[in-house]
């Protein structure tokens, strides 16, 4: 058995420093994805940078109207704290929707982002899986296809990424700081995961030993009106076969502002732009949505044991933008 | 590598030195011998081992000990003497109502389902909601049979006693 050390740095500093010293080396936060993953043998570190208690477990708010999430800020905190309730519900709602309580209260907010896919072949290391050992192939494209993804896959990786609460923070252009070798960042979180591409080893676009401090809300107004919705195969503790989260802003019956993000259905939080593009100025119907998701959908390449994906996010995006549609609107007076 | 710990389980002090890929549970277990936190799947999926962390519910299984130094730990073991007022027959109110609703079958998952609501019954008192609550109904949590079953869905029987186990939980929540 490989020895593994453990090191708790006293600032984000000396936690990179640790890390950049250390290749075999990871950061732990609440550990509830890291600790199974080495249990499994699917990642074996030698070093822990226990980083749990180094950032801030506060949500602040900002000058700008947004607000600030502390990265070691954990779920249960998160989907509670009345500030996101009231203003981001959509959030609070995707993060509620995730994992059980006992894993909400020890899973942090960075952790949750940086989570690994779920798929089955990833986390069984009897199988080939080119996420887990580069060149070896990729099982689930002839297997298993019912979890996997059907937007922006490639010929080496259909892994999906299993997070609800990255699905709100795509959909309301919230973004990642980071600390890390090459100093500091700021990533919008659609931007963090990548698709798989011929690299699907890497999930993100971090460095080696980089290190999200915080998550940035930016103030969205409409987003008073927002809502998740997920669909999965039993009714609570399991992940998405398809989610979206949603804010739509109607006015006089017209979409005058839309965000929508999916999960379930790739490598990464898929925000749809194009979606949102077709609905602005349009009237807040169940055909207008359909037509958009359809839009959105259109360049899906599903598996043949996936194809279900399609209607059922296309039916989950027409339901929840009627919903939504149907709330009391933002900018209406009680 | 070795490390030193101090923990306090179940009221009692303890030093000791552990491999830094100890476990919460593997710690409680075999180290200090504190058994009712039981080893049901080791994933984090099932809720057998779950116990007070720090005051907060959680599956010992994934919680690595040395993260854990100077942590308060509450076992279902330990139970009862957090409960006020304390219970003639040594039991917390959740356990006695697991007693009175005959809550369980095979008794593997009870320890674990037991702290877990206690978790629970603190968290909907602080006005946390759940997937099932009411969005903008802020500070106020009902608890009723689905508010339960969601909140309790990190908990498996394998025997099937929810039935009973919901129950027993709306009764200790009443109390």
């Amino acid at each position: 058995m490989r020895s593994l050390r453990y090191a708790r740095a006293t600032d984000a500093a000396e936690a990179v420093r640790l890390l950049v010293d250390a290749p075999d080396g990871a950061y732990l936060g609440g550990g509830t994805n890291l600790v199974d993953l080495m249990k499994l043998g699917v990642v074996e570190p030698g070093l822990l940078v226990d980083v749990r208690r180094l950032t801030s477990d506060r949500v602040e708010r900002r000058g700008d109207g947004g607000l600030t999430i502390g990265a070691a800020v954990p779920n249960s905190d998160l989907a509670a704290d009345p500030l996101i309730r009231t203003r981001y519900p959509v959030l609070s709602q995707a993060l509620l929707a995730g994992a059980s309580g006992q894993l909400r209260n020890a899973a942090t907010t960075a952790g949750n982002l940086l989570q690994r896919t779920r798929c089955g072949y990833f986390q069984d290391v009897t199988t080939a899986c080119n996420k887990r050992e580069p060149g070896s192939g990729c099982s689930a494209i002839d297997g298993q296809q019912r979890e996997m993804a059907v937007l922006g896959a490639s010929t080496q990786c259909v892994a999906t990424h299993p997070s609800d609460m990255a699905v709100a923070l795509a959909a309301l252009d919230a973004s990642v700081h980071t600390t890390g070798p090459s100093g500091r960042r700021t990533i919008p979180v659609t931007e963090l995961h990548r698709l798989p591409g011929d690299e699907p080893w890497r999930d993100t676009v971090l460095e080696h030993g980089e290190l999200i401090t915080a998550v940035e809300l930016p103030p969205l107004p409409f987003a008073t009106t927002s809502r998740y919705r997920k669909v999965r195969d039993r009714a609570s503790y399991a992940f998405a076969l398809v989610s979206a989260a949603a804010a739509l802003h109607v006015e006089g019956g017209v979409v005058r502002d839309v965000r929508l993000a999916l999960g379930g259905v790739a490598h990464k939080p898929w925000r749809a732009r194009r979606l949102e593009e077709a609905l602005r100025g349009l009237p807040a119907s169940a055909d207008n949505f359909a037509a958009a998701a359809d839009a959105e959908l259109s360049a899906a390449q599903p598996l043949p044991g996936n194809a279900f994906k399609l209607p059922l996010a296309r039916n989950v995006i027409v339901r929840l933008l009627s919903d939504l549609a149907a709330d009391r609107p933002y900018g209406d007076p009680a | 590598m070795d490390i030193e710990i101090a923990v306090r389980v179940d009221g009692a002090d303890h030093r000791l030195t552990v491999d830094a890929r100890t476990t919460v549970l593997d710690l409680l277990r075999e180290r200090l011998g504190v058994t009712s936190p039981k080893k049901g799947c080791d994933h984090g999926q099932c809720g057998a081992c779950t116990v007070l962390l720090d005051g907060r519910r959680v599956n010992s299984c994934l919680a690595l000990a040395v993260a854990h130094d100077g942590a308060q730990i509450v076992t279902a073991a330990g139970l009862a003497a957090t409960a006020e007022p304390a219970d003639g027959d040594g039991l917390h109110p959740v356990q006695r109502a697991f007693v009175e609703r005959d809550a369980f079958q095979c008794g593997y998952c009870t320890p674990g389902q037991v702290v877990s609501a206690v978790g629970m019954l603190r968290e909907a008192a602080a006005g946390w909601p759940s997937a099932v609550s009411v969005p903008g109904d802020e500070g106020t949590v009902v608890l009723d049979e689905a508010e339960v079953r969601e909140r309790m869905s990190g908990n498996l029987c394998r025997c099937g006693a929810y039935a009973n186990i919901v129950p027993a939980i709306l009764d200790a929540a009443r109390r």
